[in-house]
């Protein structure tokens, strides 16, 4: 059973000013386990296809599976985690209460959802502060809450939005080992939409390449994520390795080619 | 806690300012005012108008009714007054709020509601409240739930709250609609329905919004209340006190102005007690708070 699966996948939106198509024909299988980025121009819909996977968004035709269920009972069942380019935290609450609402929202007993928010904190490097304000925090260390918060529910898929979009270049470096460790040790598929090339290499298993709009995969390149290493030291290596630059080169002929076509 | 110190400072300082401001204008103007040509610019200030601070304040000692059996002192009625009005604000703030929520959840939870609703709930405003008060009299006095009769002060519970319900539904709605779409979107994503929703995402956010408007309805509770004395003719609140003093004003302004005082205090009072209400939620003022 995949992880995700796509099957000619359509969506057109608005009848306001008529149907305006934003993607077609999308076939795509996501193992379980596998990291897939989708990486095309702006306005191309690959965030519209992570938004379908969601079941944030209803596709005009095609069929969106997510661990062999509808997308609809897929949410229902919570088989997904999701994270935006924006944290998106509650103010209100602290980092500790930010992970658990998806535990609380599930009606999981007390003492658990404190085993499981410790937990975590652990895996994303936030023991520490799990008393603060999401405002006391940097933009990175928001963001790695919001990944704890998608990962709550141990969900066999996470689903990311340029989740590291609005984060300087340092931080953006270190968030993806961190992403590489975490996705390794939970076992979850990703789909994970960025339109940073090096960034979709040094990630994923595959790359699906999208043209511009109305949006269809172009072309699968093969990532570069790392087999064994996920700490940060690791994950530069590869950032060095010939094959690294092969394949930036390759989604970036990929990119062309999809725009020329 | 320091700036709490401050603002009480604040307060005290600008009241005693307000005292220097009156005397003064009574000392440096003079008492028959000023007049350009037949337009009277500034009022007159000799003490039959504007009565000193300490005149005031001393009435308040004296006896409501010169010679009585009864030796109520002004300042005991106008205490008693302002508690009686109070308790009505109150109420009313209390019943207005209810309206208010309920009124503001359902225009959210349904966009027709809102364009059906909502112009309804403006125009509800500029109806001028002299008009409504003996109408819900009028119906009140129809009125008997199980073996309740309507009584006065329930007509000025109930104005009281047509004028308190407005800020709360105009401040609730905008305060369940703040979330950013991708706060709903999360939720959604969370498989969590329209109740959780609004329990975790929209009630919370709505709190920075709400806070104000419940002052301004408990302000507008004290307004509605003592106007509804007054047109109600109801006995016993602080309205019918200004209204009773005010007709024996003409000899002796400054047991008016005691009145006037109170109505004032009382207030600040129903502020103060809605501030206090508001300590509980301090931590959803802000991101910071």
């Amino acid at each position: 059973m995949s992880a995700v699966s796509l099957t000619g996948v359509g969506k057109e939106f608005g009848p306001v000013t008529g149907p305006v198509p934003a993607l077609t024909g999308v076939d795509l299988e996501i193992a379980v386990g596998e990291f897939v980025s989708l990486i095309g121009p702006s306005g191309c819909g690959k965030s519209t296809l992570l938004r379908l996977v969601a079941d944030l968004e209803q596709p005009t035709t095609g069929t969106v599976e997510v661990a062999g269920k509808p997308a609809r009972q897929a949410r229902l069942d919570q088989d997904y985690g999701i994270a935006f380019q924006q944290a998106g935290l509650l103010e209100w609450r602290t980092v500790a209460e930010n992970v658990e609402l998806p535990l609380q929202i599930h009606g999981v007993a007390k003492a658990e959802r404190r085993a499981r928010v410790a937990e975590l904190l652990e895996l994303v490097g936030l023991a520490d502060f799990w008393r603060s304000r999401p405002a006391q925090l940097s933009g990175g260390m928001q963001q790695r809450v919001a990944i704890a918060r998608a990962l709550a529910r141990r969900p066999p898929l996470l689903l990311m939005d340029e989740p590291f979009g609005a984060l300087d270049e340092m931080t953006r470096e270190r968030m993806q080992a961190e992403l590489l460790r975490i996705a390794r040790e939970s076992g979850a598929a990703v789909l994970f939409v960025t339109h940073s090339i090096p960034e979709a290499v040094v990630l994923s298993d595959r790359i699906a390449v999208l043209s511009p709009r109305p949006g269809r995969i172009t072309e699968i390149v093969a990532g570069r994520r790392p087999s064994t290493g996920v700490d940060v030291d690791e994950v530069e290596d590869v950032r060095e390795t010939t094959a690294f630059f092969e394949a930036v080169t390759a989604v970036r002929e990929a990119l062309r080619k999809g725009a020329a076509q | 806690m320091g700036g709490r110190v401050r603002t009480a400072a604040t307060a005290v300082v600008a009241f005693v300012l307000l005292v220097a401001l009156w005397e003064l204008a009574k000392l440096v103007l003079p008492a028959a005012g000023v007049t350009l040509g037949d337009t009277r610019v500034l009022p007159r200030t000799d003490d039959a108008a504007m009565p000193h601070v300490w005149t005031v304040l001393a009435k308040l000692g004296d006896p409501e009714v010169a010679g009585a059996a009864d030796p109520r002192t002004v300042g005991a009625a106008v205490v008693g007054g302002a508690l009686f009005t109070l308790g009505l604000a109150l109420g009313g703030l209390v019943l207005g709020g209810i309206a208010g929520v309920l009124l503001a959840l359902l225009m959210q939870r349904f966009a027709l509601a809102e364009k059906a609703v909502l112009p309804y709930v403006i125009a509800s405003q500029t109806v001028p409240l002299i008009a409504i008060a003996p109408l819900v009299a009028g119906w009140g006095g129809k009125i008997a739930i199980a073996g309740w009769t309507w009584q006065p002060w329930a007509s000025v519970m109930v104005i009281s709250s047509y004028l308190a319900f407005f800020p709360i539904a105009v401040g609730m709605l905008r305060g369940l609609t703040a979330p950013a779409d991708a706060d709903v979107e999360m939720f959604r994503s969370l498989a969590a329905g329209w109740w959780t929703t609004l329990l975790r995402l929209r009630l919370p956010a709505s709190v920075p919004h709400l806070v104000p408007a419940v002052r301004l309805a408990a302000a507008a509770a004290v307004v509605g209340a003592i106007v509804a004395e007054i047109s109600t003719g109801t006995r016993g609140g602080i309205g019918r006190l200004i209204i009773e003093y005010a007709q024996s004003a003409t000899g002796d302004p400054s047991q008016m102005y005691a009145a006037i005082l109170g109505a004032a205090v009382l207030g600040l009072v129903a502020a103060g007690i809605v501030t206090l209400g508001e300590l509980g939620l301090r931590r959803y003022r802000g991101p910071l708070a």
